[in-house]
């Protein structure tokens, strides 16, 4: 990192006075810490219990409970106090903690299942865009393609359809060819959507990949898939881990087609969260919790990702 | 057609998207394996893919475009009406009204985003101490999920127990219940507009970055030398060399808000009324709750031509302040 640092800072003559570094890192600090408070007010959310949570005027402090994570995995039912006093003796936490709000879990709520069809579609079409976008790129950076740029442009230009307008024929053709509400549909769908980008990240990673170790290669007698597989794929690692994970996030995020294209059975997180109902509405803590448990692959990955992230977000147009 | 590949050509080493035309060489061919057909079989299933699931449905709604099918009614047999459903939309004025939103959201957006997100850049290219650590806690709101984002805000601005409204009333002593951020006409659309700024101006920040960090550091020792004030700087060195990466942010995120549709859908759903009702929002409504899909064919088709379209005159204008 220090060694970045020094590398891209600037010379003696243009390096900021210290005073101004002092007032331009106060303004970042500053920005930094209101653009990150609603992200906390959520995850501090998802630790209050539901009256807590409505509170007016909003608390900052209040006492931490579970009750939310508990809601969100769990179905409960309201019963009489007399009935729960009956009831043999809590076995676990949550249970004990359900029957002080006059509860019992009745089983467990689709969450699970709705976090597993994002993890299945999400890496699923993760695999396949890289895979189908690792041979393209390598096609594209490395060999005389007729019409190449017609290609790079038509490819690309898939991803400025909005959503919503290609859902209508997606619904469409997947309800004749019953892939409606299937996580195979989603994954097919979201493949296409994520190869697009995976060419394009893929073909600036190889492209620097000095063409002479190939070469070095072939002459030595590789054949070129040898080559590819030998030589090309160790050197591009890093590129192809960086545009998994950027796909990854693309289906993990995705709702526009989630929640137009699915019901029920292959429903992932993002059209599920909001409508975690409690009994009052809305179960604010619960929903909290859903968002936290979501958020947090995201953060990690950012962090990975920091180095990345310019060109993912570009397509690689720009460079840092 | 203009290609927007061309903005992306090498001219120099901030744009490495193209390369130049690949010298080929011979390898020695697999199992009979010519190069070409390994381009060829490495090329086709992506290819494959985007026809199937981009181009097909493509055609397919073109085809319906021009047909009155209404897929609640699906029984009915499949009725060509020519343009009429074109000459409905464009003379419809509730739709340009809706594009008139949208456009007014878009500007909005990107012109705040823009600010911020070149602001924030010049301010973190001072590299002060722990940067880079900040620089990725501003980056994390847009890694969200726009879904998830819009619902979590609907939390922050209710006005009777969100922490925004709260807030605000702390500052101006405006009771927090007497406005709502989201259920009113006149503060809809502004609530957009600052969830999607919130979440989108480290985006243009981050590609501001990369085009200031692109400056040598000569140009400027030799703008001291000249005596060159920090505004004659800024105004004569900074900005002009940051304009082409300023305008792929504006051009990037003028489609991305164009087509906008999940953060809206959750956060107001288009109200109250129609004063937040994107034409992302329209078309959704018109195909699969209304089920017109004849209808909303053909408003789907003006949409992207518009995208395209405009995309492409905005990459021939980058061309040229490339070119200079």
């Amino acid at each position: 990192m220090t060694a970045v640092l020094t590398k891209s800072s600037a010379h003696s003559i243009v390096e900021a006075s210290p005073r101004a570094k002092m007032v331009a890192g106060s303004l970042v600090i500053l920005y930094a810490v209101i653009t990150i408070l609603p992200l906390v007010w959520i995850v501090a959310t998802a630790f209050k219990s539901q009256s807590d949570a409505i509170a007016y005027p909003p608390k900052v402090f209040f006492e931490p409970t579970l009750e939310g994570y508990v809601n969100l995995f769990t179905v409960r039912t309201r019963q009489t106090p007399d009935f729960i006093a009956k009831l043999p003796p809590p076995e676990t936490w949550y249970d004990k903690l359900v029957r002080q709000r006059d509860m019992v879990i009745a089983g467990p709520s689709k969450v699970v299942p709705r976090f597993v069809n994002s993890l299945i579609i999400g890496f699923g079409s993760t695999f396949l865009a890289v895979f189908l976008g690792t041979l393209a790129a390598y096609a594209f950076s490395r060999f005389r393609i007729p019409l190449a740029d017609d290609l790079l442009f038509f490819i690309l230009s898939t991803r400025m359809m909005p959503p919503v307008a290609v859902a209508i024929p997606i619904y469409l053709m997947y309800r004749q060819l019953n892939l409606t509400d299937t996580r195979l549909g989603m994954i097919l769908l979201y493949t296409a959507v994520n190869v697009s980008l995976a060419v394009w990240l893929l073909k600036g990673f190889i492209d620097e990949i000095p063409r002479e170790y190939e070469e070095a290669a072939l002459v030595d007698g590789y054949t070129r898939l040898q080559a590819l597989r030998k030589v090309v794929l160790p050197q591009a690692v890093t590129g192809i881990a960086a545009t998994a994970i950027f796909c990854l996030i693309f289906s993990w995020n995705e709702y526009a087609f989630a929640v137009l294209l699915t019901s029920g059975e292959a429903q992932t997180m993002p059209p599920f969260i909001p409508f975690i109902i409690g009994e009052g509405g809305q179960d604010w803590p619960a929903v909290a919790a859903a968002t936290t448990l979501f958020v947090v692959p995201i953060v990690l990955f950012t962090v990975l990702l920091r180095k990345h992230l310019l060109r993912g977000i570009t397509f690689g147009a720009v460079r840092k | 057609m203009d290609k927007m590949t061309t903005i992306l050509q090498p001219d120099d080493a901030t744009f490495p998207g193209m390369s130049e035309p690949v010298k080929p060489r011979t390898a020695r061919p697999v199992r009979g394996l010519s190069d070409r057909t390994i381009a060829w079989l490495f090329v086709a299933p992506t290819i494959a893919l985007l026809l199937a699931i981009n181009i097909f449905p493509l055609v397919w709604m073109i085809r319906l475009s021009f047909t009155s099918l209404n897929l609640s009614m699906s029984y009915l047999p499949l009725r060509f009406v020519g343009l009429d459903n074109f000459t409905d939309i464009l003379t419809d004025e509730d739709v340009w009204f809706r594009l008139q939103t949208t456009a007014q959201f878009v500007i909005w957006s990107v012109a705040f985003q823009v600010v911020i997100g070149f602001g924030l850049a010049l301010l973190i290219n001072r590299q002060f101490r722990g940067h880079s650590f900040w620089t990725t806690i501003i980056l994390l709101p847009m890694m969200l999920s726009p879904a998830v984002v819009g619902n979590f805000w609907t939390l922050l601005l209710q006005p009777q127990i969100g922490p925004f409204n709260y807030l605000i009333s702390l500052f101006t002593g405006v009771p927090p219940s007497s406005f709502s951020m989201t259920g009113q006409v006149s503060l809809a659309p502004w609530t957009i507009v600052l969830v999607d700024t919130w979440m989108w101006a480290p985006y243009v920040m981050l590609i501001c970055l990369a085009g200031l960090r692109s400056i040598p550091d000569y140009i400027y020792e030799a703008a001291e030398v000249d005596r060159a004030s920090a505004w004659r700087q800024f105004w004569s060195i900074t900005l002009p060399m940051t304009v082409p990466f300023l305008m792929l942010a504006v051009l990037f995120r003028a489609i991305e808000n164009f087509k906008m549709f999940d953060m809206v859908n959750l956060l107001t759903s288009g109200g109250p009324g129609s004063t937040t009702e994107l034409v992302s929002i329209t078309l959704k409504r018109a195909a699969f709750e209304k089920w017109r899909t004849g209808y909303s064919s053909a408003l789907a088709i003006i949409l992207f031509v518009t995208v395209f379209g405009a995309a492409n005159i905005y990459v021939k204008a980058l061309n040229k302040v490339k070119q200079r």
